[in-house]
């Protein structure tokens, strides 16, 4: 005879409810009805898959002979991701401070949560699309496309940082009759410090990243040569630029490792090369 | 500092018994050591060097500054009153289109995701060149921007709402393979080991002991991901890899502005419409 305990437990822990069952079939009937929107169908692939080859065969071996145009890119592309971040990051932190609902009134933080909203909206390409019109083609407009993108990311993670602090040593600092900006200066930004570094080296790693993209609408930087030479069928520049792409972001990653590990790890120089920098990226940062 | 220590001072009054002790050396309190300043120092210089740098070699043309009040005012005259009715015309499918490029692009990703993070997880493959090798593909596949991805897709597949799919899954698998991959090596070990001690095959300690544990971060990342690729897909079109993008292209190469002006409110409609969906279904399902 089994105990009485046991009958008061479900049969089974693991069993699904009736509503996981209906998504599942709901998600099964979605792929088959879009992938007849999208027109995908095996004969495709398989064309694709002989094209896939040929194109493979010609992107092999990566052609660097135009180095000087490349170079000319690349460094383009380094300027504008430099001064997009500087700039970015310097208009943030004081539109993401009067975002902050638990420090300003709600007068003052509603008009700052637009504007990140706003600044968050649109793809950097998108925005860079706008600002080579209104300054026309070159790299002034992949810079403020990417300070636009920039305030939105970092002013919406410096709010939510700053809404999370603890109230305490704000309140105490207040009660020794300091000013607003001692305040600040004291109880707000010290607690925030290192999730600032965090954003703040994460976002020069998504200008990096974005600003070799700009140049596909003209904005300056190195994507303009990469459009360029795949509209001529030049893949095996296209692999060159490529290659060069992806060293210098991997770079650009170890080295804000290496400023995280510095500012949050209080890593010496030393310590950098001693143990690689090893820090965990901050969780769900990742959105160029 | 020891031979220069200063000598002790007298002590006032008669022989008290507790002997005076040796005073310490009066040293001020730093927060940080000189090596650790000389870091952060490094960094200060670097940042700065790099700024100077770039705003004396960046190239930019001022003539084309001081007009740009004007040529955004121009732009927003172009653009009002917008063709609304465009939208029926042509922006609507292409809109659904790239909802549909979001949304497959991001299920393809997480199929293919899945053996790549469980590849990557050193708890449940503990083999370091099969872990370092998942890693490679992770990076890989995240270094490389969704656009170039589509650039290669369009060259393969050529033009059209296919190689928007996989340029999207395939830039995806990085973020959702990473994620995931954290997550299977943050699971707690008990109920595994649990499993394991009753005899379980390797499938039932995934789907009873690791699934359980990590369906939250799943669907969590899945949702995340899929807010950011309805953002990503609406501009792969200016590539030619499909949805609302080509729409936009084809507007801007004609200076239809009053057409970009439709396209950009509805990419703009979609992207708040995703964000508001993705916080609705965290905050009831997870």
């Amino acid at each position: 005879m089994n105990p009485p305990a046991t009958a008061s437990l479900p049969a089974d822990p693991f069993r699904r409810g009736p509503w996981s069952r209906v998504a599942a079939i709901a998600l099964v009937l979605y792929v088959i009805y879009a992938c007849a929107q999208l027109e995908v169908s095996w004969a495709r692939v398989q064309t694709g898959l002989v094209n896939a080859a040929h194109f493979l065969d010609r992107l092999i071996p990566p052609n660097f002979s135009r180095w000087e145009l490349l170079a000319k890119g690349l460094k383009e592309s380094l300027e504008i991701a430099v001064l997009a971040s500087a700039l970015g990051i310097v208009l943030a932190l004081p539109i993401g401070l009067t975002a902050a609902r638990n420090l300003m009134p709600a007068w003052a933080s509603w008009p700052a949560r637009m504007i990140i909203v706003a600044a968050r909206s649109f793809h950097p390409v998108i925005v860079a699309i706008l600002f080579v019109k209104a300054v026309g083609f070159g790299a002034l407009a992949g810079i403020l496309a990417l300070t636009l993108a920039s305030i939105g990311f970092i002013g919406k993670l410096f709010t939510e940082a700053i809404e999370e602090i603890s109230l305490k040593q704000v309140e105490a600092i207040r009660a020794t009759g300091a000013s607003f900006a001692s305040v600040l200066a004291y109880g707000v930004l010290p607690q925030v410090f290192s999730r600032f570094i965090g954003f703040a080296t994460y976002q020069l790693d998504s200008n990096l990243r974005n600003s070799t993209m700009v140049g596909i609408v003209g904005a300056g930087g190195v994507g303009g040569t990469l459009f360029a030479a795949f509209q001529r069928f030049d893949y095996d520049f296209v692999c060159a630029i490529l290659i060069s792409i992806i060293t210098l972001i991997m770079i650009g990653e170890v080295l804000a490792t290496g400023v995280r590990a510095i500012f949050i790890g209080n890593a010496t120089l030393r310590d950098l090369f001693r143990r690689g920098g090893a820090l965990p990226h901050e969780r769900y940062l990742e959105d160029d | 500092m020891a031979g220069a220590a200063p000598p002790a001072p007298v002590s006032a009054g008669p022989a008290s018994t507790p002997p005076p002790r040796a005073p310490v050396a009066e040293r001020p309190w730093h927060r940080f050591s000189p090596a650790q300043r000389l870091a952060r120092f490094a960094v200060y210089l670097v940042i700065v060097a790099a700024i100077v740098l770039s705003i004396r070699a960046v190239e930019v043309i001022p003539e084309f500054l001081y007009d740009a009040p004007e040529q955004m005012v121009d732009l927003l005259t172009r653009m009002w009153p917008a063709d609304w009715g465009h939208y029926r015309e042509a922006v609507h499918d292409a809109l659904i289109e790239t909802i549909h490029i979001a949304t497959l692009g991001t299920l393809l990703a997480l199929i293919l995701a899945m053996p790549v993070g469980i590849l990557a997880a050193h708890n449940l493959v503990p083999s370091t060149p099969v872990n370092f090798a998942a890693k490679l593909i992770l990076v890989s596949s995240r270094s490389v921007n969704s656009l170039v991805w589509a650039l290669l897709f369009v060259g393969i597949f050529g033009p059209g709402a296919l190689a928007g799919t996989l340029a999207i899954a395939f830039r995806s698998i990085g973020f959702v393979g990473k994620l995931f991959g954290e997550a299977l090596e943050e699971a707690q070990q008990g109920p595994i080991e649990a499993l394991a001690a009753a005899g379980a095959p390797w499938m039932s300690r995934m789907t009873f002991g690791y699934w359980p544990q990590v369906k939250p971060a799943f669907w969590s990342i899945a949702l995340f991901r899929w807010d950011i690729n309805v953002r990503e897909s609406a501009v792969l079109g200016l590539v030619g890899a499909g949805g609302i993008g080509m729409v936009l292209d084809s507007a801007l190469n004609l200076f239809q502005w009053n057409r970009v002006a439709v396209v950009l409110t509805a990419i703009f409609a979609v992207v708040i419409a995703a964000e508001i969906i993705v916080t609705q279904v965290r905050k009831r399902v997870i």
